[in-house]
């Protein structure tokens, strides 16, 4: 007889903060370098070297804090995390154990049409490690330190979360106070945004937790989704048969579907965690709390409300749009270009996700100038191109970033306003299709389809439709 | 009069004065430690080749009106825990026997902005950690006054590099009374600045808390010369002081009339060598005489400055020592199995025993189960030490007392016995848990000639004080000079 079970989820998320440089040195923080190039004796754990904190990291992690309604720990301080390991140059880490920089907050998540609180235990500073490159050729490690002292926060939840969707709400809502906020791009699968998932199952009712896992290596809502159900039927097994789930951290292996253990708690390193002698506390006053509050910027939730306030666009959109940041500025940046804020939804909502899904674009990425987008809009609403012809520009100003009126010039693709010219056309089609003409006449009022089809074709698409009806309408009634 | 003879600012007159050559004062010290030092080992490298084209470059900055400072041109001898890009920098340690730097430190960098020429990189105990110089891995130096003696430590190159005249001056750091002690027992004056006076950026470190930067030479008024200099507020260290740059200079006034000295009588009690307690009342006699008041008061808290500098110390030192690891620069032992057995192959072949002692100190009070016993515990100790300096400064302008309890050991007297070697630093580490500044001048010589060192502590960030008092205690005393070099007729005042 089987019993009902309960998963109990908290997650520890690490987050790339977007700042110039690094957390403790004046290198950059830029993607893509060439190995070793973004480095300095501080940053590569030289003999005689010290850090020295980045302010905008600083704010940067107060700002996600007051996001997500934390306590803001106005006199924190840095420890030193001990561990050997190669691509640590100092063998410690610089992170915060005993005063992080923001305690007890929450975020609220919707699943399924339902509310609720997810806690945050804590946020803290620290720095990201190198990366270890392998060459089969000598069968040796090397070192590649550019992404050493890269900014990182941590933000420890509770065990408040019960199910994989709950997980994915709740990454989705710190993706997007913290894009936002412009902290972060938050990319599962670039590594600026990772997540270990702490997971423990019981039977529903009971008030104790079970033994819990730590599974690592999620890079994707996808794989987070797979490990967690994966993850809760291996441990609910575990206990049906009468076994123990052993304190451990995980690996998943997400092409298998499957996850093993990379150490148990037995071999649960000492970190010997201590002040950093090097750091001096940080004393936040209330008034370098109050100008982080002061410059706080809208975020998705107020923009929701902001919305449907100002533009009277439907829901639906406005969750579309406001799901990414990037989208949400396209939005307000073509508005205040002068385009109507109903066009520009369309528009993102039709022809841009339409165009995402064809060419596999995250809304993150879009790459185009809302100006161009609103240009078009203008272009469509003087008649100076029409909607097929819009469709095919836009379609170019999505993947070129092309100049609209520029590229309507070059290609030729004007509509036609002489009446004149349009009404030979119209004439030359009209005595080249009695059939259709005949049609007409006797009442099948379809078939003036095809002579707007005619004449299109014939002006290739640079005719604007309404006017070929019209002028269709008057010759057919002569 | 030889030129190693004279003072740092002597030599640096000449030079200006164009009586002598840049390259003459360098090649004086560079002769005289080709003739010394092999005896005395206060060198782990000299950089004879670098100094001499140094020597040129700055003759012509001081030709062309330049470098006009008071430094200009004079030799120096750099302890060798401070980064000096392109030259080898050891901590007088195997682990890093190979390692040469990609950027000079920012106190040297000073003094090269001032002229100063490095002639080399002096011995220490291993990653200043010991108090007699014994622990380095390039072998020990020698007491220039008594060869079977060790100079101190953990500055023991630059002190008796300065004491046998190699170089006018030098720099050392301090993190117990490494600079303060071996000056003390080399008959030269040192002085370890405030914590955050001097920049510890590309100081190589043992307990980051409590390391600092100051300078070793034959009197007061080259080390306020030195510190004038490399006094400034760096933004590449944190815990530098915003207003680190002071005339420390203008402090050399000759008066100490109304300057109130204290005594703790804690620091006279049972354990202090007789000449020593004798030297240093005799002193507190000339203070009082020259219009000082002296009184005697109790410190307190002085049995807790040794466990409590030990375990701070070491628990910094364990972590900061972790970058030795044979990855990125130093030594790597020849053969290995997998990283982990790299790691332990390296830095058990690496480090010293007393090195090594530190770690397991260090690593064990950091402990889980065992930081707040320890560590913690030792916090609170170095807040209540402090407070009890604070109180005593409420009432006095300057501690008096000896820098140590003896004078030089005899070699292998304390290696043998790492407690004893502990305890001789019962004076000097109080110091530098509380932060403060503290100056080691000679006050004489004991039963068997050896040099008794004096020292004066002052307030946070009052370094004035100490060299006020300690110049005019400086002025009606004749330097002394160890036996060797005053029988030696050539090199005779």
């Amino acid at each position: 007889m089987s019993k009902t079970y309960e998963t109990v989820i908290g997650l520890e998320v690490h987050v790339e903060l977007n700042t110039k440089t690094k957390i403790f040195c004046g290198c950059s923080t830029a993607f893509g370098g060439d190995v070793n190039t973004h480095t300095c004796p501080v940053c590569t754990g030289m003999p005689g070297s010290l850090p020295v904190l980045n302010k905008a990291v600083v704010e940067k992690a107060m700002a996600v804090g007051i996001a997500t309604n934390c306590k803001i720990t106005q006199n924190c301080k840095f420890d030193r995390k001990n561990y050997f390991y190669p691509d640590n140059p100092q063998n410690y880490q610089i992170s915060q154990l005993y005063y992080p920089i923001c305690r007890d907050g929450y975020v609220e998540i919707e699943v399924d049409g339902r509310k609720k609180q997810v806690r945050i235990h804590e946020i803290h500073m620290e720095e990201d490690a190198g990366k270890l490159v392998h060459d089969p050729v000598t069968d040796s490690s090397l070192v590649d330190f550019n992404r050493s002292g890269v900014p990182l926060i941590e933000i420890v939840s509770e065990p408040d979360m019960r199910s994989a969707e709950e997980v994915i709400a709740y990454l989705d809502k710190l993706r997007l106070i913290i894009q936002y906020l412009g902290a972060s791009d938050c990319k599962l699968n670039e590594g600026s945004m990772r997540a270990d998932v702490n997971l423990s199952v019981r039977e529903v009712g009971a008030s104790e937790f079970g033994t819990r896992t730590e599974m690592k290596n999620l890079n994707s809502f996808k794989a987070i989704a797979r490990a967690i159900e994966n993850e809760k039927e291996r441990q609910i097994d575990l206990i049906e048969s009468g076994e123990q789930v052993v304190q451990e951290t995980r690996r998943w292996d997400d092409t298998k579907e499957y996850s093993y253990a990379m150490r148990s708690k037995e071999d649960a390193q000492d970190y010997r965690y201590f002040p950093d002698p090097d750091l001096v506390p940080i004393i936040i006053g209330d008034d370098w709390l109050a100008d982080v509050k002061k410059r706080q910027p809208e975020l998705r939730d107020e923009k929701r409300i902001r919305y449907k306030e100002e533009y009277d666009i439907p829901e639906y959109d406005i969750d579309i749009i406001t799901n990414s940041k990037r989208m949400a500025d396209i939005f307000e940046a073509a508005i205040a270009e002068g385009a109507a804020p109903k066009k520009v939804s369309n528009w993102l909502m039709v022809e841009t996700m339409r165009l995402m899904k064809e060419t596999d674009t995250e809304a993150d990425d879009l790459a185009f100038d809302a100006k161009h987008l609103a240009k078009l809009i203008d272009m469509v609403d003087k008649k100076e191109i029409n909607g097929t012809v819009a469709k095919e520009v836009f379609e170019e100003i999505f993947k070129n970033n092309a100049e609209p009126a520029a590229y309507v010039e070059a290609h030729g693709l004007k509509t036609v306003n002489d009446t004149g010219a349009l009404t030979e056309t119209i004439e030359k089609i009209v005595a080249a299709n009695p059939k259709s003409v005949e049609d007409y006449k006797s009442g099948k009022e379809k078939a003036i389809g095809f002579l707007v089809g005619q004449t299109m074709k014939e002006m290739k698409g640079k005719a604007d439709p309404g006017e070929v009806n019209r002028i269709l309408k008057e010759i057919l009634s002569k | 009069m030889s030129l190693m003879a004279m003072t740092a600012c002597e030599l640096g007159e000449k030079i200006k004065s164009k009586e002598i050559s840049v390259r003459e004062a360098v090649t004086a010290s560079l002769d005289a430690i080709e003739e010394r030092d092999k005896d005395l080992n206060c060198f782990v490298t000299v950089t004879a080749g670098k100094a001499l084209s140094d020597a040129d470059e700055v003759q012509k900055k001081i030709d062309a009106g330049e470098l006009t400072g008071p430094l200009a041109g004079v030799p120096v001898a750099i302890k060798d825990n401070m980064c000096t890009k392109g030259v080898l920098t050891t901590c007088s340690s195997k682990i890093l026997s190979n390692f040469v730097p990609t950027y000079t430190s920012f106190a040297v960098e000073q003094l090269e902005a001032a002229g100063a020429v490095m002639v080399g990189k002096t011995n220490m105990d291993e990653f200043a950690m010991g108090s007699t110089t014994e622990t380095s891995y390039y072998g020990i130096t020698k007491n220039p006054w008594d060869t079977t003696r060790v100079p101190g430590g953990s500055s023991g190159g630059s002190a008796a590099a300065v004491a046998a005249e190699e170089v006018p001056y030098a720099l050392g750091s301090d993190t117990g009374g490494s600079i303060r002690q071996p000056a003390g027992f080399c008959g030269v004056t040192g002085i370890k600045p405030t914590y955050g006076r001097v920049s510890r950026y590309g100081l190589i470190a043992y307990g980051s808390s409590l390391d600092q930067i100051g300078p070793i030479a034959k009197d007061v008024r080259d080390t306020a010369a030195v510190l004038d200099i490399i006094s400034r507020y760096d933004s590449k260290d944190s815990t530098s002081y915003a207003n680190a740059a002071e005339d420390f200079s203008s402090a050399l006034t000759g008066d100490v009339a109304g300057l109130r000295i204290g005594i703790p009588t804690d620091y006279l009690a049972e354990g202090v060598d007789p000449d020593v307690r004798n030297a240093i009342l005799a002193a507190a006699e000339e203070f009082k005489a020259k219009g000082a008041t002296v009184s005697e008061f109790a410190l307190g808290m002085v049995e807790y400055a040794i466990p409590a500098y030990y375990i701070i110390a070491s628990a910094e030192a364990s972590s900061n020592l972790e970058r030795f690891d044979g990855v990125k620069y130093g030594y790597r032992t020849a053969e290995y199995r997998d990283l982990h057995n790299m790691y332990k192959k390296t830095r058990s072949e690496g480090f010293g025993a007393e090195v090594k002692r530190r770690i397991m100190l260090g690593s064990f009070v950091l402990s889980s189960g065992y930081y707040d016993a320890y560590y913690v515990k030792a916090l609170k100790t170095k807040a209540l030490i402090k407070k009890a300096f604070d109180d005593a400064f409420e009432k006095y302008d300057v501690i008096l007392g000896p820098v140590a309890p003896t004078t030089a050991l005899k070699q292998g007297e304390s290696l043998s016995d790492p407690i004893k070697m502990y305890l001789g630093d019962i004076y000097t580490v109080s110091v530098n848990l509380a932060g403060l500044p503290g100056i080691s001048i000679p006050c004489g010589s004991d039963s068997a000639g050896l040099p008794i060192g004096l020292q004066l502590l002052g307030q946070t960030f009052h370094e004035k004080d100490i060299l006020r008092a300690a110049y005019a205690y400086q002025k009606d005393h004749k330097y002394a000079r160890p036996a060797f070099l005053s029988k030696d007729g050539k090199e005779g005042a």
